[in-house]
């Protein structure tokens, strides 16, 4: 019964996204980069590949996380303001079913997004370096690791959306995210400096995520292999995170007075 | 069989954000439902209505006191399948057409699949939407979303049906084909609490109301119990001044116009007004029962300043 | 329907435990992906490497990209540091940025030149690129006399260029504000005065301008190396009169002591005793510990040209109290 319940909410989700005219906007501009890369390509000379697989790669993510974040922030505030989540909640729905299925709702969405943009990515590549070769299922592990970047942010969102309003929740999703994208930095920073503050520094750069690691776009382009490790580490890393983002959003609503 | 029971049900916010205040939404409520009937929740906006409704459904946690639904506390996962609930002015979701929409509440009440569909497709024959099953939400008017509102609450079959001001917003035809669902659903035998600051609406549907102002409940009973407990009067009409000073000293207050004297009086005191307006030989022009409204009683519950506590149960 | 029991509503509970989890998990796995990727924190490449492009992607907050590219610059400097490399290849490109990014970033040319100009793996031996970077800082920054000291220090103390030392000194006495001893160094370098003396009081104002450790461990190194050297003069000295005077070799400081011109044994800056050679001179009993020593070495043996474990020993033992 749960697990049905937390699929009808998903797909309800899903159904919201793909009906949101704002989304497709948000593809086309992102297929619209990955499209241009070629013309990049061309200013640097001999540089084609490396330039297409940073920009595409840049595209999908940026545009994803733009997707996550903007479906995201509005996940449960909006259910609130439009007292929408009141119908929802009178019935047999636990408070958790209904964040689980908000979350898969999403995460779905963003996975069917990603496929969609990486086969648009992969078309452009053909078409420019006329080949594919076997280095280039380097390529999927970056995609991979896009797409595990967007678990993350799309669990942090929707904990922000419990508390916050849609704004609010954007800007706090999106400076966690840059924050989080240099983590690397945050560590160096902390080795740097001592006392109270190399602690501080040190537990604050271990608390954000940790999306630096998530980043081999650069790696894939320069035809760098990724550690069959690491993609174990970032996958187990990438659940641990999301799970303990979603169980925050869960303890904050479920004992939320809906006013 | 009571189906509610609530007792000593509290609630109280604190807002503002730097200096906290604490904000009483409701005042230690007990007050009890009976099976099949349709139970008015009564009072001026701000009284605590949508609160008590917000409470019973799980969507805000009570600060004291405790409710049951069908013997059930109200957290219990059971109860939640057997009532339907429609919030006050909803939207809904205005990308899913109707029988989407219907579908879906339908999903998550555990109505089993093979039934979703017929039961969708009668649901939206039943409030007259089968026209536009196909069309999406946002494209409804008022009325029709206060239809399809209504569909969603009864969708899964509950045996409790709680709406919030159904009848606010809508225009006459809207009112009248809400009022036509409440009193189907009445002799399917569901229960039905609605609340409303709409008196006439009350008045004709409740088989009995509860009267709530600031927090705190004025009054509860059967409507003509309450009305009649108000005592009835009369209103007398007469020419000449002469008469008055007697007619005041039975408790009636006089208002003089051109020559003619109107007064409203205690029924029990007719006949000796009558006698005073004979004997100062004034002309007696009409005699009229007054129809005692439950807008009276609301007005005059509400006007009660709060420290008076009225007992909970008036007269039953 | 308890108010307690809703608040710690089975979900809560759950819900709890799995962010507690969750949380310390995470942080171990991103601990070990950290360790699984040591090269990989700061890659061999700078992938942007146009200050234009680096500009207008940091939205116009350069003084923050100039921030980043500077910890990056000193991130790069430690582990190729750490590591012992030979080769520091991108540290002047990731200075380069981090000034065209910031170019009032003070300490990114005061640190920056010295990691520049030293030899490896104290620094990245580019005397030249040094020289080069802190002139960049003097055009920008004209008023801050202190460039004028680094710029000084690396002619002397890396290039030997006396004459361009003596030239950087004089200049900067010139600033507004500026050291007085900057006239004095300026004289001492017209002298040609490459003596310990002059090296010293350039070690000393380093090693007491800065918190930076690496530096500071160097700079006392070379304060230590220098009284290695001083010592041995003297001892040196002393022995060459002690023979003038006696017509033999001494066999033992005990004679010295006798004759009344040693107080004591003398003893290196680690503490141990300086042998006697058979030829009457005196060498320290352990060149190891002393690197970058002139003097004092003994026969056969030669003194490391860069920190060895025993020197920092010696270094971390003693009070140093630059003379």
């Amino acid at each position: 019964m749960t697990a049905s319940r937390i699929w009808h909410i998903s797909f309800n989700t899903f159904r919201e996204a793909v009906r949101d005219r704002v989304l497709y906007n948000l593809v086309f501009f992102a297929l619209l980069m990955v499209g241009s890369a070629p013309l990049f390509g061309q200013i640097s000379v001999g540089l084609e590949r490396i330039v297409l697989v940073n920009l595409g790669l840049a595209a999908i993510s940026i545009f994803g996380v733009v997707i996550a974040i903007f479906i995201g922030i509005g996940l449960v505030s909006k259910e609130i303001e439009r007292k929408t989540l009141y119908t929802v909640l009178s019935r047999p729905v636990r408070r958790w079913e209904f964040i689980l299925g908000k979350y898969f709702g999403l995460a779905g969405t963003l996975a069917v997004n990603t496929f969609f943009m990486a086969v648009g990515f992969f078309a452009v590549l053909v078409f420019v370096t006329k080949s594919l070769a076997a280095s280039d299922a380097q390529l999927l592990i970056a995609i991979y690791f896009i797409i595990l970047q967007f678990l993350v942010i799309t669990a942090i969102t929707l904990l922000f959306s419990t508390f916050s309003s849609p704004l609010l929740s954007a800007l706090f999703a999106f400076g966690l995210f840059l924050i989080g994208s240099f983590a690397d930095d945050l560590r160096g920073l902390a080795r740097m400096v001592e006392g109270p503050q190399h602690s501080l520094l040190m537990g604050l750069s271990y608390i954000v995520p940790n999306f630096g690691a998530m980043n081999v776009v650069s790696q894939v382009a320069h035809q760098q292999s990724v550690p069959a490790t690491l993609i174990l580490h970032n996958t187990l890393y990438a659940f641990l995170y999301a799970a303990a983002a979603l169980s925050a959003a869960t303890l904050i609503f479920e004992n939320r007075n809906l006013k | 069989m009571n189906v509610i029971e609530i007792s000593g049900l509290r609630k109280s916010y604190s807002v503002g954000f730097f200096k906290k205040t604490e904000k009483v939404a409701l005042k230690g409520l007990s007050l009890e439902v009976r099976e099949g009937e349709v139970f008015g929740y009564l009072g001026p906006n701000g009284a605590g209505k949508t609160t008590t409704l917000k409470l019973l459904m799980g969507l805000m946690f009570p600060t004291g006191g405790s409710a049951k639904i069908l013997g059930l506390d109200i957290d219990h996962p059971r109860v939640r399948t057997s009532v339907g609930f429609l919030p006050e002015q909803p939207y809904f979701y205005d990308y899913l057409t109707a029988s989407e929409l219907l579908e879906y509440y339908a999903q998550l009440s555990g109505v089993p699949a093979k039934e979703r569909s017929p039961r969708v497709k009668k649901m939206l024959g039943r409030v007259g939407l089968s026209d536009v099953a196909n069309t999406q939400l946002r494209k409804f008017s008022k009325g029709m979303l206060q239809r399809a509102g209504i569909a969603q609450a009864i969708i899964h079959d509950p045996k409790i049906v709680f709406l919030d001001e159904p009848m606010s917003g809508l225009d006459p035809i809207g009112r009248r084909e809400v009022r036509d669902l409440i009193e189907e659903l009445h002799d399917e035998g569901k229960t039905i609490f609605f609340s409303t600051h709409i008196l006439t609406d009350a008045e004709t549907l409740c088989d009995r109301v509860a009267v709530l102002n600031k927090g705190e409940l004025r009054g509860v009973g059967v409507v003509a119990d309450l009305l009649s407990s108000r005592g009835a009067t009369v209103e007398i009409v007469w020419r000449g001044t002469s008469a008055i000073a007697s007619v005041e000293t039975l408790g009636g207050k006089c208002h003089v116009a051109a020559e003619i004297v109107r007064a409203v009086l205690e029924k029990s005191n007719l006949d000796a007004a009558i006698d005073a307006v004979r004997r100062a030989k004034a002309e007696l022009i009409s005699v009229t029962p007054v129809q005692a409204t439950l807008e009276d009683f609301f007005l005059e519950r509400i006007a009660q300043p709060s420290e008076t506590t009225v007992p909970a149960e008036l007269s039953i | 329907m308890s108010i307690a029991r809703k608040f710690k509503s089975p979900a809560s509970r759950v819900a709890a435990v799995v962010l507690v989890l969750s949380l310390i998990a995470a942080a171990m796995s991103a601990r070990r992906i950290d360790e699984m990727r040591p090269e990989a924190r700061l890659e061999e490449v700078l992938y942007l490497q146009s200050p234009a492009v680096i500009k207008f992607m940091s939205l116009g907050y350069t003084g923050l990209a100039a921030s980043i590219y500077w910890t990056r610059a000193v991130q790069y400097f430690g582990e190729k540091h750490y590591a012992k490399a030979k080769r520091f290849d991108l540290l002047p490109k990731l200075l380069d940025l981090t000034v065209d990014l910031d170019p009032h970033l003070i300490p990114a040319y005061s640190f920056g030149s010295i990691f520049l100009a030293q030899q490896p793996p104290e620094g990245a031996g580019m005397p030249d690129q040094a020289v080069e970077f802190i002139e960049r800082g003097i055009r920008e920054n004209p008023d801050y006399w202190r460039f004028y000291y680094n710029l000084g220090f690396i002619h002397f103390i890396e290039r030997h260029d006396y004459k361009a030392a003596a030239d950087a000194f004089e200049r900067g006495s010139k600033v507004r504000g500026a050291n007085p001893a900057m006239k004095t160094m300026a004289a001492l370098m017209e002298q040609r005065a490459g003596n310990t003396q002059t090296a010293r009081i350039l070690w000393t104002n380093i090693y007491e301008s800065t918190d930076e450790p690496i530096i500071r461990r160097n700079a006392l190194t070379r304060l230590v190396a220098l009284r290695v050297d001083e010592d041995v003069w003297n001892l040196d000295h002393l022995l060459e009169k002690y023979i003038d005077h006696t017509g033999s070799t001494p066999h033992s400081w005990q004679e010295l002591i006798s004759g009344g011109i040693l107080r004591g044994v003398p003893a290196d800056p680690s503490g141990d005793p300086y042998k006697l050679t058979t030829d009457g001179h005196a060498v320290v009993q352990n060149p190891q510990k002393f690197p970058f020593i002139q003097r004092g070495i003994p026969r056969g043996q030669s003194s490391p040209e860069t920190i060895t474990p025993e020197s920092r020993k010696v270094v971390e033992g003693a009070q140093v109290t630059p003379r």
